[in-house]
Parts: structure tokens; C-alpha cells; sequence
């Protein structure tokens, strides 16, 4: 994966309401993640953890409220896109390319300059270069998602959200995520993690807890404990 | 990134997904041929009514295989939200629905470039005179269907019962469109054919109309 | 409620206006000359289409709205004008065919008006399928604003390929050209006509825009019932 020189980007939620048909997905949510924060996120089933990360990844609009990034003031909405990477619940891929033609198509989707040589090293670097002339459609269930987790880096991204990444993942392949995140937050990027697993949990900075919609609980030691509700009034 | 490469970019990721699995263009090439033959049992045109008759088979059958094909577009997109990866894309939202205009745009123009000569045939009305000007009539039409068609996908795309959705709302929009291309493939179709340029103005219009307004509504057409 | 009274008055003051027309347009217009008492159809038939017109105008136009600053409000007003311009849309479309039937011989003709009237009518009733079948109700209403735009704007588009392939349609009675045109008495009545059914109009899509806003509100207080708002931190809190 590429690692850029841009400034991490942090996130901001200052009373965010996303409502589904009769349901609340976020319940005016407030939260900051700073810069090169590492965040895990917890909470049960249907807590608005998958919202809060579309949000961030600005794919959703909110009902109400306000959703903006800290570190990336006066840059386009492009730009901005350019710089956050999501790995979600689906694997974003499609099943009828090759590994290697859907890193290429986004890497040519991301303008990067060489596009070739990146798809390379996002294969090697996934344990996928043996395959990456298969259909992404042929892959397991955990090389698909070392393949989405290859995507969403390809363009070396400042605001990394994951949504469940240890999903699908043997041991091998979590053991490869927990060095990838390492390697990321060495980097300075800022990470959102939602998850149900401690191993991950365990290299976050911070636990954000939600539940209905709202954040519960909140162990922000880089902000001397404060409530996420204070941080983001 | 540019407009032009990014649609570039999408045009080419649609061809190849369709170029490896054939779904599209396999199943409307049937679906015209089922259609050519069922008219024609329905029917049973001597030479003078399929004169007659000819020009409005031709465009119900293409705007039926196209509303059919259309659907397909965003669903696609859907099985491993895909679509979610092309709206996090530093791209112009307008570059990802008019790649995708001009793909289902070239899957139907192949089809009326395979299917123009078997309904001269099956009718037993030659074309060889009229061909170029037939196919630009075909194509303008055919481009104006695939803009507004490949928009209501987009809105479709997360409806309840969208395969009949997508015809419901797109026929009665395109119904200018086909009034224009039946009249104007009629009098191409005439012993003495001609090409009115009122039909030639309303396909044209039709078509820079309807993609103005796409490309002034994709942002909201590909949100969640 | 002050806005309330005034709403009402306003009701009343229709309704008194729709009875002086129904009066007028049987009692003071004059009876037209080769088509004798079916004429009379003329007046709320073609005042209906012309608020169908309004209406879907202001549909259009909300929807513009809702686009541009994402307020709810503007649904509201597009679905609200859409369903009323709808409902007059078929009094045009019903009240035509019985004129039609004495004056013409046939119930239906494929003539331009007409059959503009049917694309029109199949238009908004794609509007309001669609709706119903998009159950989300933020994209319910962006995707029904976008699909309001490209349903008016092919309105013109309609018109002129209607115009061109049915051009032995019957001259408009207003502005047809020389000879056409309305006896001033008769003028005078359907000009009421038209005022009168803009009322309604205006009084029906303010009913169904509150509607709406009911719904929108009783639909958040049933979300905030299940959720109260204040009470969640310290319930997430105890467990």
C-alpha cells in the first residue's frame, strides 16, 4: 500500500440524526476523532456503527446535524474523497474482474501515478499475488476480504474505516490485519475500527461505545477522558 | 480527474464485466429475436401492412429488450455494493451514470445493428437504401432511452419492485421519443423515403435535454 | 388557531364560489350554437386541465426546491400538488370523452390534447407508484424530486411530438387563430371557473400538505417514543 505525506484527517459529528424508514440509525450523535486518533468502535448489532462509518465516508447524508473532517480544510470534495478509505460489511469488488483488474480499475479510478507498480504491491502485500489473475467471484471468503482491504488502502488513505475487518479472516489473515492497522497508525493515518474483536479492540487508542444510536461510553486517554458528548457538543 | 477519463474509465469497467459475462447483451439479443418472431405470429403481415406496422415493432421491441437490460445496470452494483466504492472515488458523481449511459448505449446499438437486418428480412421490408440514415434515427432514439433509462435505474435501483417500476416510469417519459422515432423510421420506411427534420430536431432535443438534466441530477441519483 | 379560522373561511368561501359557478355556467352562460347544452361541459373541462397545469407546475417547481435545500417541506408541496393536480388531471381526462362522445361520435380519439392529457396522467401516476414503492423516506423524496423534474420537463417534449404526428386536431378555442374565441358572456364564466378551481386546488394540496406534515410528525414521535432522546445515555449507562 501507498503511504502519502498528506496530513491525517480527523472527523467530527456535532449532533448527527440519520433516520431509516421508523428507525433511528444515529440518535443526534456527537463525537471528534482527531487526527491519527485510533478508534475502536463497539456496540451491540444495529448500535449505528455501519451508519457512523458511511457518514464519515461521507456516503450518507444525514438527516440532521453535521458531519465534517478536521485536517483537510479548503480541499474539494474529491479531494477529500481521495484521502478516505473504507472497507465495509460487502467487499466492494466485483466478482466478475480479476484481483488484478479491480485494484487496476480503481487505481486508474484514483489517478495514481504508477498504477501498475501499486497493484503490485497492494497484491504481494494482501498474500494475493499468486491469485491475482482469478475472479474476484472464485475467491474465499477471507481473500476476499484481504483483496476489499487492499482496495480501500490502494490510494494510501488518511481516514481508514473499517467495518468489521477481521470478518471472513482466519488466523493468518488477522494476524496480517493487526500489522496492517500497526502500520497504518505508524503512519499517522486516523483509524475508525468497528468491531467485535478484543484482539483488534486491544490496539486502539480508544473505545467509543454506542448503543441505540448514541454514544454510551467513551475512554478517550488522549483527551484526559472526556465525554465524546462534551468533545463534540 | 477529468470527466471525460473518469466516464472513460467506468465505460471501460462496464464493457469488460459485460464482455466477460455476456448477461446483457446475450439476453436481449434473445429477447429481440422472441419478440421479432412473436409479432410476426401475432400479426401475419402481407408486405403492405409491415410497411406500416414495421416502424412500431422495431421500437417497442427495442424499448422493451432496453428497459429489461437497463435494470440490470445498478443492481449489479448492489451485489458487493460496488457503488459505494465508485461514490468514494475522487470522480464527478455525472462520470460514474454517464459511463454507464454510454455502455448500456453500446450494448443496445449492437443489438439494432444485428436485429435491423433480420426485421428486413422477417418482413420482408428492405432497408439497404435507408440503412445510415435508419441507424442514426435508431441511435438518437436509442441514446435518449439509454440516458433516462440508465437515470430511473439509478432510482430504482433501492425501490420495492423495481423490475416493474423501470417500465412503468420510463415509457411514459420516453413516449416523445418513440413518437419521433416510429414517425421518422416511417417515412424512412416510405417507397419514396425521407427523413423529416422535425423528428431529427426532437431526437436530438430529446437526448442534449434529458443528459442536461442528468448531469445536473447524478449527485442526487447515486446518493443513499 | 388563527391559521385555522382562515383556512376554514377560506373553505367556506370556495365552496360558495364552486355553487355560483355550477349556477353560472348553467343559468347566465348562453347556450352555444351547434353543440347546444354539452358545451357547457367546456367550462369545468378545460378549467380542470388548466389547474392540472398549475398544479403540476407547482410540483415541479417544489421539487427544484426540495433538491436545492433538502427541506422536507418541499416533498411535502410536490406530493401535495401532484396528487391534486392528478385528481383534476382525470376530470379533464373523464369530463373529455363525455363531450366528446355527442360532439365527435366517438368516446376516444387519439387527438393531440387528448392524448397529451393521457401521457400527463400516466406521468404523475409513475410519480406517485414510485413513491410508494420507496419506503426510505429521505431518498423517497430525493428520487421522487428528480423523477417530478424529468416527468415536467418532458411535458414540452411531449407537446410538440404530439402536435406533429396528430396535426389534424381540432384548432384551441382560446388563442386558435383567427375566428376562434369565446363569446364575452361565456369568457366571463369560464374565467370564474377557473378562479373557483384554483381555489379548491389551492384549498386540497394545503389539506394534503398537512397531511403530510402529520405523518412526518407523528412518524418522528413514534422514533422518539422508542428512542427517547434524553433518556438513552443513561440508559446505555446502567447496563
Amino acid at each position: 500500500m501507498a503511504f502519502t505525506a498528506d496530513p491525517a484527517l480527523g472527523v467530527v459529528f456535532e449532533r448527527v440524526v440519520k433516520r431509516y424508514e421508523g428507525v433511528l440509525a444515529l440518535s443526534r450523535l456527537s463525537l471528534a476523532i482527531a487526527p491519527g486518533e485510533f478508534v475502536a468502535l463497539l456496540g451491540p448489532n444495529g448500535s449505528g456503527k455501519t451508519t457512523l462509518l458511511r457518514a464519515a465516508a461521507l456516503l450518507l447524508r444525514p438527516t440532521a446535524g453535521l458531519v465534517y473532517h478536521t485536517g483537510g480544510e479548503g480541499l474539494s470534495p474529491e479531494e477529500l474523497r481521495r484521502r478516505i478509505g473504507l472497507v465495509a460489511h460487502q467487499p466492494l469488488v466485483y466478482d466478475e474482474l480479476t484481483a488484478r483488474e479491480n485494484l487496476g480499475f480503481f487505481a486508474r479510478l484514483y489517478r495514481l501515478p504508477d498504477a501498475a507498480g501499486a497493484v503490485d504491491a497492494a497484491l504481494a502485500s494482501a498474500g494475493l499475488a499468486a491469485r491475482a489473475n482469478d475472479l474476484a467471484g472464485t475467491f474465499s471468503r477471507g481473500m476476499r476480504q484481504r483483496l476489499a482491504i487492499a482496495r480501500a488502502l490502494l490510494a494510501g488513505p488518511r481516514l481508514v474505516l473499517f467495518d468489521e475487518p477481521a470478518t471472513g479472516l482466519d488466523r493468518l489473515g488477522r494476524d496480517w490485519l493487526d500489522v496492517t492497522l500497526d502500520a497504518l497508525r505508524r503512519a499517522g493515518a486516523t483509524l475508525i475500527v468497528s468491531t467485535h474483536d478484543d484482539s483488534v479492540a486491544s490496539l486502539a487508542s480508544r473505545s467509543v461505545w454506542l448503543e441505540a444510536g448514541r454514544v454510551v461510553q467513551d475512554t478517550a486517554p488522549g483527551f484526559q477522558g472526556r465525554a465524546a458528548s462534551e468533545v463534540g457538543r | 480527474m477529468s470527466l471525460r477519463a473518469a466516464a472513460r474509465v467506468v465505460l471501460e469497467k462496464e464493457l469488460r464485466v459485460e464482455l466477460r459475462t455476456r448477461e446483457l447483451t446475450q439476453t436481449i439479443l434473445f429477447f429481440v429475436l422472441v419478440v421479432a418472431g412473436m409479432f410476426s405470429f401475432a400479426f401475419e403481415p402481407t408486405a403492405a401492412e409491415s410497411r406500416r406496422i414495421l416502424p412500431g415493432l422495431i421500437w417497442l421491441a427495442f424499448f422493451f429488450a432496453g428497459t429489461l437490460m437497463l435494470q440490470l445496470t445498478f443492481v449489479r452494483e448492489q451485489a458487493n455494493d460496488t457503488l459505494a466504492a465508485l461514490r468514494l472515488a475522487p470522480i464527478d458523481p455525472f462520470a460514474i451514470v454517464l459511463g454507464k449511459i454510454l455502455a448500456n448505449f453500446a450494448f443496445l446499438a449492437v443489438t439494432e445493428v444485428i436485429f435491423v437486418p433480420v426485421f428486413s428480412l422477417f418482413y420482408n421490408v428492405g432497408v439497404g437504401a435507408v440503412l445510415g440514415r435508419l441507424l442514426l434515427v435508431l441511435f438518437l432514439g436509442t441514446f435518449g432511452l439509454a440516458v433516462v433509462g440508465t437515470v430511473f435505474a439509478a432510482m430504482t435501483a433501492q425501490a420495492r419492485m423495481r423490475e416493474l417500476m423501470l417500465p412503468l416510469l420510463l415509457l411514459p417519459v420516453l413516449a416523445p421519443v418513440l413518437i419521433a422515432g416510429v414517425e421518422a423510421t416511417a417515412a424512412l420506411l416510405q417507397p419514396d423515403p425521407s427523413l423529416p427534420r422535425e423528428w431529427l430536431a426532437l431526437l436530438g432535443g430529446s437526448d442534449v435535454i434529458f443528459l442536461t438534466a442528468t448531469w445536473l441530477l447524478s449527485g442526487f441519483l447515486i446518493e443513499e | 388557531m388563527a391559521n385555522g379560522r382562515w383556512w376554514r373561511s377560506a373553505a367556506v368561501a370556495t365552496a360558495a364560489a364552486l355553487a355560483i359557478t355550477g349556477y353560472a355556467i348553467f343559468m347566465v352562460a348562453p347556450t352555444e350554437l351547434t353543440m347546444r347544452e354539452i358545451q357547457r361541459i367546456f367550462y369545468f373541462h378545460a378549467a380542470a386541465g388548466i389547474a392540472a397545469y398549475a398544479a403540476f407546475f407547482v410540483s415541479f417547481l417544489a421539487s427544484i426546491g426540495y433538491l436545492a435545500a433538502r427541506q422536507p417541506e418541499w416533498d411535502w408541496l410536490a406530493v401535495a400538488t401532484a396528487e391534486c393536480g392528478l385528481m383534476f388531471c382525470t376530470v379533464n381526462l373523464v369530463s373529455g370523452p363525455i363531450w366528446a362522445k355527442p360532439v365527435w361520435g366517438v368516446w376516444w380519439t387519439w387527438d393531440a390534447r387528448l392524448t397529451l392529457t393521457f401521457i400527463l396522467e400516466l406521468l404523475y401516476i409513475a410519480y406517485l407508484l414510485l413513491r410508494s414503492m420507496v419506503r426510505e423516506p429521505d431518498r423517497r423524496a430525493t428520487v421522487s424530486a428528480a423523477f417530478g423534474i424529468f416527468a415536467f420537463i418532458d411535458v414540452p417534449l411531449s407537446y410538440f411530438s404530439i402536435r406533429w404526428w396528430r396535426t389534424e386536431h381540432p384548432q384551441p378555442v382560446l388563442g386558435g387563430g383567427p375566428g376562434s374565441g369565446l363569446d364575452p358572456r361565456m369568457m366571463q364564466v369560464f374565467v370564474l371557473t377557473i378562479l373557483s378551481l384554483l381555489a379548491l386546488l389551492i384549498l386540497l394540496a394545503r389539506q394534503r400538505y398537512r397531511l403530510e406534515a402529520l405523518r412526518h410528525r407523528l412518524s418522528r414521535l413514534a422514533m422518539e417514543a422508542e428512542a427517547p432522546p434524553e433518556a438513552a445515555w443513561a440508559k446505555g449507562a446502567t447496563r
